[in-house]
Parts: C-alpha cells; sequence; structure tokens
C-alpha cells in the first residue's frame, strides 16, 4: 500500500509537470485565497501587536481615572489627594495609586526656547506607566517629599533644547521656575496626559507642580489605579466608581462626573475590530476558495476524460476501483496542495510588504500558515473526490475503446 | 482428469442495451478450454468473438450463463473481484498495444505489480526479465513512442507476462503489424505456449489462426466449429511461407 501511494504520488507530480500552466491557472483560486486569509491574519496580528503596545505605553493592569463632565455646563471637579488614599486604602486588590497634573509652559536654555507641557508625577507613577529613566535618575523621595524643583526630560525635548550637549546636571527654566535636570527616560508610544507627543514633556515632581505651575498643592487632575491582575476588573472598577460617586457626591440617578480607562478593555475592542476584519475577509477568500475548488473540480473532469483510456488499461491488468480512484484524488490533493504552498508563499510576501508599507510589527503566525496548508489538502479532497470516482467507476471496455 | 477443465462457458449469452434496441450479441455459447491450449478464436465481425473475449478476461459478465475458470464461477464475483482474477491469472495483449504514452518501456512492464503490491526491487527485476524474454531489454527506458509496432507489442507482451498469469488473452495481437513483425510475434506467442501459458487469440487471419492448436469458429454469436488437435509451431510458419 506504501509503495502504491508513492507510486500515486510520483505519477501526479509527473501529470502536473505535463501540463504546468494548466495547473497554475486551476490552482489561482486557491492561491488567491490562501493569500488573502493567511496576509490578512498577518496584518491583523500585526495591528493588535502595534495597539498592544502603544497600551503597554499607558501601563498594563491599570485603570486610568478623569474628570469628565456629567453636565456640559458644569465642569468637573478635580480630585485631591485624599480621594487617592482612598482608593488606595479602602479597595481590596489595588496594589497603589499615582496622581499626576500637567500643565503647559515654555523651556528656556542658553537662548532657546521651547513650548512644552510640564507633568507633576512621582515615582508610583513612573513605575505604573512603565516610563524608563534611560539616563540619569528618576525622583528621590525628598525631591517627592518637598516638592524640589529638579526635572526629567522626555528624549525630545532633550534633543530640542540640549543637541548633543551636556544635559544631566545642567540648569534651566521652564516657565518662571528654575530647575536642574537629574535624567532623561526613553522614547514612549504613548502616555496619560500630558501634550499630544509623549517624549516632548518635562517631568517634575508632583508637589513642584501642583504649587509653582497649578498654584493649588492639593489638585491631582487624574490619577492611575495599579490592581493585582488575580482580582476581577469589574469588581474593581465597581467599587472604585461606588467610592468616588460617594466621595465627590453624587446622588443616586446622576451620571459620572469622572471616567474610567481600562488598558485591557482598549485590548478587546481591538480584537473585536481586528477578528471583524478578519472574519470578512475570511468569507471573501472562502468564495475564491470555492471557486477554486470548482476549478479543481473542472480540471480533474477535463483529466479523467483525456486519460479515459489510461484508465482502461489500469483497469484491465487489474487495478482495482478504490486503486484507480487514489490515483486521481492524489492528483487532486497534490495540485491543492501546491496552490496552498504558493498561497502561503504569496502571502508570506505580501504581509511583509503591506506591514512595513502601514508601518505595522510583522508578525508571522505558524497556527494559520499550517492550518491554510491542510485546508488546502482537504479541497483536494472534496474537489477531486467525484472526478476520482468517475474515473473508477468506467467500464474497462469502454474506456480501452476510447479515443 | 481429477483437474477440472481451466475455462468451461456454458449457455453464455450476451444481450445489449433493452426493449426494441436490444441486441443479443451471444445466443447460448459452450466453449471448454484445457490448460495449455493455444486458441485461435475466428469469426466474421459482429459474431460475437471479441464479446466472448471480454468475457473470458472478465472484462464483461454474461446476461446468462456460467463461466468458470479454475473453478471459480465469474459471473458471481464483483467487479473488483474480477480484476484480482485478471491481476492474478491473466495477461492482455491488445490489437492496439494500449501502453501508457510518455512511459518508458520498463515502467509499462512494472505496472501490473504496481497493483500487486510488490516491492520495487522486485518489480525492476521482473520487468526486465520480462522484457529480456521479448528480447527488449536494450529498449527498457524508451518510450512507445520511441518504438516501432513490433516492438510496442513486444513490451505489450511483456506487461502481459510480467506477473507469470495463467491465461493470456491476445485481441488481434497482429493487426496493426506488418507481416513479418506478425510472424515474429507469432514466434513469441507460440514459445509462450511451449512453456505452459495458455493462449486465447482472436484473429480474422487465417496465417495467423495456423498457429493454434485450437481453432474456434464463431457465427452470429455462436460457436459454429471447433478445429482442435492442429500441428502448431514451426510447420505452421513454413506453410505460411509458401502462402508469402
Amino acid at each position: 500500500m506504501l509503495g502504491m501511494i508513492g507510486a500515486t504520488m510520483l505519477l501526479a507530480l509527473r501529470e502536473i509537470r505535463r501540463h504546468l500552466l494548466r495547473s497554475f491557472l486551476t490552482t489561482l483560486g486557491i492561491i488567491i485565497g490562501v493569500a488573502a486569509v493567511i496576509t490578512m491574519v498577518t496584518l491583523g496580528r500585526g495591528l493588535t501587536a502595534d495597539v498592544q503596545e502603544e497600551i503597554s505605553g499607558l501601563g498594563s493592569d491599570v485603570f486610568i481615572v478623569f474628570p469628565q463632565r456629567a453636565d456640559p455646563n458644569v465642569p468637573a471637579p478635580p480630585f485631591d489627594d485624599a480621594d487617592i488614599r482612598a482608593v488606595e486604602n479602602q479597595i481590596a486588590g489595588v496594589e497603589g495609586t499615582a496622581g499626576s497634573v500637567n500643565a503647559n509652559a515654555t523651556a528656556f536654555h542658553n537662548g532657546q526656547d521651547w513650548t512644552t507641557s510640564v507633568q507633576g508625577a512621582d515615582s508610583e507613577f513612573f513605575t505604573a506607566q512603565s516610563i524608563d529613566v534611560v539616563q540619569g535618575r528618576g525622583f528621590n523621595e525628598q525631591e517627592e517629599a518637598r516638592g524640589e524643583s529638579v526635572c526629567i526630560l522626555g528624549p525630545k525635548i532633550a534633543e530640542e533644547i540640549f543637541q548633543a550637549d551636556q544635559i544631566l546636571g545642567e540648569q534651566m527654566r521652564v516657565g518662571n521656575v528654575s530647575c536642574r535636570v537629574i535624567g532623561v527616560i526613553d522614547e514612549r508610544s504613548n502616555s496619560v496626559g500630558g501634550g499630544n507627543d509623549a517624549d516632548d514633556v518635562v517631568f517634575m515632581p508632583l508637589k513642584t507642580v501642583q504649587r509653582r505651575f497649578i498654584g493649588d498643592a492639593d489638585n491631582v487632575q487624574f490619577f492611575v489605579v495599579k490592581y493585582d491582575p488575580a482580582y476581577q476588573t469589574t469588581v474593581i472598577q465597581q467599587q472604585l466608581i461606588d467610592l468616588l460617586r460617594e466621595r465627590r457626591v453624587i446622588q443616586d440617578g446622576e451620571d459620572n462626573n469622572f471616567n474610567i480607562v481600562d488598558t485591557a478593555e482598549i485590548n478587546d475592542t481591538v480584537n473585536t475590530i481586528t477578528g471583524t476584519m478578519t472574519a470578512v475577509v475570511t468569507m471573501i477568500a472562502a468564495i475564491s476558495l470555492l471557486v477554486g475548488g470548482i476549478g479543481i473540480m473542472n480540471i480533474m473532469l477535463v483529466s479523467v476524460t483525456e486519460r479515459t483510456r489510461e484508465i482502461g488499461i489500469r483497469l484491465a491488468i487489474g487495478a482495482l476501483a478504490r486503486e484507480v480512484r487514489l490515483q486521481f484524488l492524489t492528483e487532486a490533493v497534490v495540485l491543492c496542495c501546491f496552490g496552498g504552498l504558493i498561497g502561503i508563499l504569496l502571502a508570506l510576501g505580501l504581509s511583509i510588504l503591506l506591514s512595513s508599507a502601514a508601518d505595522l510589527p510583522f508578525v508571522f503566525d505558524p497556527v494559520v500558515n499550517v492550518l491554510s496548508f491542510v485546508f488546502s489538502a482537504v479541497m483536494g479532497v472534496i474537489f477531486g473526490y467525484y472526478p476520482a470516482h468517475r474515473a473508477s467507476r468506467l467500464d474497462p471496455i469502454d474506456a480501452l475503446r476510447h479515443e | 482428469m481429477s483437474e477440472p477443465p481451466l475455462i468451461e462457458l456454458e449457455g453464455i449469452t450476451k444481450t445489449f442495451g433493452e426493449g426494441a434496441a436490444a441486441f443479443q450479441a451471444l445466443k447460448g455459447v459452450n466453449l471448454t478450454i484445457d490448460r495449455g491450449d493455444f486458441v485461435a478464436v475466428m469469426g466474421p465481425s459482429g459474431s460475437g468473438k471479441s464479446t466472448t473475449m471480454n468475457i473470458l478476461g472478465c472484462l464483461d459478465v454474461p446476461t446468462s450463463g456460467r463461466f468458470r475458470f479454475r473453478g471459480v464461477e465469474v459471473q458471481d464475483l464483483t467487479r473488483d473481484q474480477r480484476s484480482l482474477l485478471r491481476r492474478r491469472y491473466l495477461g492482455f495483449v491488445f490489437q492496439g498495444f494500449n501502453l501508457l504514452a510518455r512511459t518508458s518501456a520498463l515502467e509499462n512492464v512494472e505496472l501490473p505489480l504496481l497493483y500487486r503490491g510488490e516491492s520495487k526491487k522486485l518489480r525492476r527485476e521482473a520487468a526486465e526479465r520480462s522484457l529480456d524474454l521479448v528480447g527488449l531489454l536494450p529498449w527498457a527506458h524508451h518510450t512507445p513512442a520511441e518504438l516501432s509496432g513490433g516492438q510496442q507489442q513486444r513490451v505489450a507482451i511483456a506487461r502481459a507476462l510480467v506477473t507469470d498469469p495463467d491465461v493470456l488473452l491476445a485481441d488481434e495481437p497482429t493487426g496493426n503489424l506488418d507481416t513479418e513483425r506478425s510472424l515474429e510475434i507469432m514466434e513469441l506467442l507460440t514459445d509462450l505456449n511451449k512453456t505452459g501459458i495458455t493462449i486465447l487469440m482472436v484473429t480474422h487471419e487465417e496465417e495467423m489462426a495456423e498457429y493454434a492448436k485450437t481453432i474456434v469458429h464463431f457465427r452470429d454469436g455462436l460457436v459454429e466449429r471447433i478445429e482442435s488437435g492442429l500441428k502448431n509451431g514451426g510447420s505452421a510458419a513454413s506453410a505460411s511461407e509458401e502462402h508469402a
């Protein structure tokens, strides 16, 4: 039986080589279908990975809490230190909180000026948001407690104002505050608060910015809540809402005047969107594959008719019906597998090209590639079966007479 | 005679089509063929000789009557069972050679062994032996298109012999060949018959039939007469030379 299959495979390859152009055109539907699905899934994976990286810039397993107007005519009040402490102390599963404020200011150094944003944040905030200090150091406890005039620069402003000069230890003026530069942070893809550009920012201790820029030592514009992922986020979120409603004296039936952003939720939304996109393309690809499969069936029927005499000879010398069926089925499957393989290679090229064009990371997904290949083979079985069955049912006498 | 005859046909009829268009090709054929015989089947076209050969070759089944081959009731077998019978005991040689195109002589000869599930090594050895027997070993790697008609028919005979069959069925084996090649083929068949293979051959040429030990004449779907115990081999060949 093994020798039989080996010989059948060889025969199939020989037949395909004999009609190279015809075989290629026949498998085009499968090539396009497979390439479309894999390309789409790969791009979707790239998009998801890209968004996940952006979200990771916001920290993982965190809520970000903003004031938000419930009534367009009434500004939402800011939070204060007591709110943050209450959240940290009263809700189970909260590992830490960090408040932040920010203001616009102009930075001056060596006769240059640069409009930027000043963000007040302590080391807990840096931790929760995964902000890395790559040069110098972060704020220490004394600087945070006293509200000292020290600053950490975003990479963009560091480059704009200092170029390649010495940065650490330099004095610079931000608004009307003179501060000493103690560190530079890494490039970030995204940030909470701050300006539009995550890398164009000057960090100072929270207290420093509250006093010198906001003029209210108790004002917190937003805060991040880091939670233990072992707890259910929906439960923590509900407790957070209840606590903040109570502290902000919101009556039953009134809307929240704050908003909670859950990074996990953003992730889910992106997954839903890419999932939908993939489903749509998969449906289109399924139609392409169906048409491709019908093409395979058609060409196999032509092949059976062309080779009627050969089938007659095989039957006359004692081939069983199932052996003839196996031969033609193998040919259809091999044909489809080639289509699948070419489709996979095409998808590989397309994905690399498109992800670099769309500035997305290229994420190779072995599962979808293997599945596509297996699916191609299954197509061969489904659409090759009828022609193969027809070949196996031929009458040897008629088949031998066939011209 | 404890052993039953190799082939027994009893009241074989064969009808093609149905109703008004029905045509009865065989109207009750009785025939017994013993092991080792060399039978020429003759008769005008439409006499039923090809239909009989198809039934004897287990390619077709009779409409009624009994066909016993080696004691097996062939009319009761399934299609696949008849395939197994062909693969095990029968070898075919056709008028049109019926070799696989674009396939070497060696691979053509190997084909029946492939369906027997023999190993590649054994297939190759047996095929080479068989090609050697018909004198075509040097042409083993040529495709049919590169061989003459006589050579192609020899390849076909090699293919029929490779399984070491009990019976060789030849349907007009010399029909597409000139006289010289035809006689060579007939000599070959005669030699094979001498090794013990039973040969059934359809022909309409007297010259070829003279090689047979038994000649069965068909007419109108019936066996008209049987000439048995005929001379065979060299004398027939010399007789044919006188004709030429």
